[in-house]
């Protein structure tokens, strides 16, 4: 992802955020023409949250378009004490979210996923030793394709938490605030959501390796197998 | 601290983002150098988060910025 809220680094954290306040400031005054450069950073990132909950490209980029209308109409009920990037992210997931619950497609996962939060985390797929695949890998549309239809097959809560937090690079906090939960929860379903996809992907992976992406050699001649 | 392999796993997301006490951390990597399945366990994690974290594996649909910012400047034309 091109456009990531800031995470680790304090300076950037600070000048981000009083970039966004300075922002916020003057398209309050009337200078809404702004608006487009307060965003643009984090319009990557507002897609992809609701790619994450709708699973669908077109109904991903209209919720992201919908939250973010929502967002220059609510702008003047922005409290600072919350990152800007963090209120945008929550308005497209409340967007998502309704607009899964209107077409009544909402899975009965919630409850039932929210309930198994509080159990131990699952058994992943015990190997006995892993060569890693490396990121140049992705040029293979099937290995992208893999990834995707794993992330796919998470239950809403896990797919959203860790779109947030491993796609998006989004501290525990920030994803806690942005999905309205705790960080003990957030960190409860990070754990479920990346024993989940590994159980799903490694045994994938490592079986093909002398089968479809075996095919694939790196620029430097060898298989990244 | 001895760990069996279900502690490692029950902390392996907390160890992966760095938020384990030292002393646990201490210990798992003890663990990790004697227990080659949670190595690989926690090698093929890592992997996958770095891939799934690859902007090549979520790609935005073509135009999506230009068509957001034409509605956006709609919205702001109109004062909604």
């Amino acid at each position: 992802m091109s456009a990531q809220p800031e995470r680790t680094s304090s300076q950037a954290s600070l000048s981000s955020a009083e970039r966004d306040a300075r922002l916020i400031a003057r398209i309050l005054a009337g200078d809404r023409e702004l608006f487009h450069e307060l965003v643009r950073p984090y319009e990557t990132a507002v897609y992809t949250a609701a790619y994450a909950i709708l699973q669908n490209e077109h109904d991903a980029e209209d919720a992201a378009q919908e939250a973010m209308l929502k967002a220059l109409k609510s702008l003047p009920n922005f409290r600072a004490e919350a990152k800007f990037s963090t209120w945008l992210i929550s308005i497209v997931i409340n967007e998502a979210r309704g607009r899964l619950r209107h077409a009544r497609v909402l899975k009965i996962e919630s409850l039932d996923a929210a309930a198994v939060d509080e159990e131990g985390a699952p058994v992943p797929a015990v190997i006995s030793d892993w060569r890693e695949v490396p990121s140049q890998a992705l040029e293979r549309k099937e290995l992208r394709e893999l990834l995707r239809s794993a992330i796919a097959g998470l239950p809403e809560i896990y797919r959203e938490t860790i779109l947030l937090r491993d796609v998006q690079e989004f501290s525990i906090a920030e994803a806690a605030a942005a999905l309205g939960v705790g960080e003990g929860v957030v960190k409860t379903r990070l754990l479920r959501a990346r024993l989940m996809l590994q159980k799903i992907l490694a045994p994938q992976l490592r079986s093909k390796r002398s089968g479809l992406f075996g095919l694939f050699r790196s620029k430097a001649g060898g298989s990244w197998f | 601290m001895v760990l069996d392999c279900r502690h490692v796993w029950d902390q392996i997301s907390n160890y992966i983002d760095g938020t384990v006490p030292q002393e646990f951390r201490d210990a798992v990597e003890e663990h990790l150098a004697h227990c080659r399945h949670c190595a690989a366990v926690l090698d093929s994690t890592r992997n996958i988060l770095v891939l799934i974290a690859d902007e090549r594996t979520f790609e935005i649909p073509v135009g999506y910025s230009d068509r957001l910012h034409a509605r956006l400047q709609e919205a702001i034309a109109a004062g909604d």
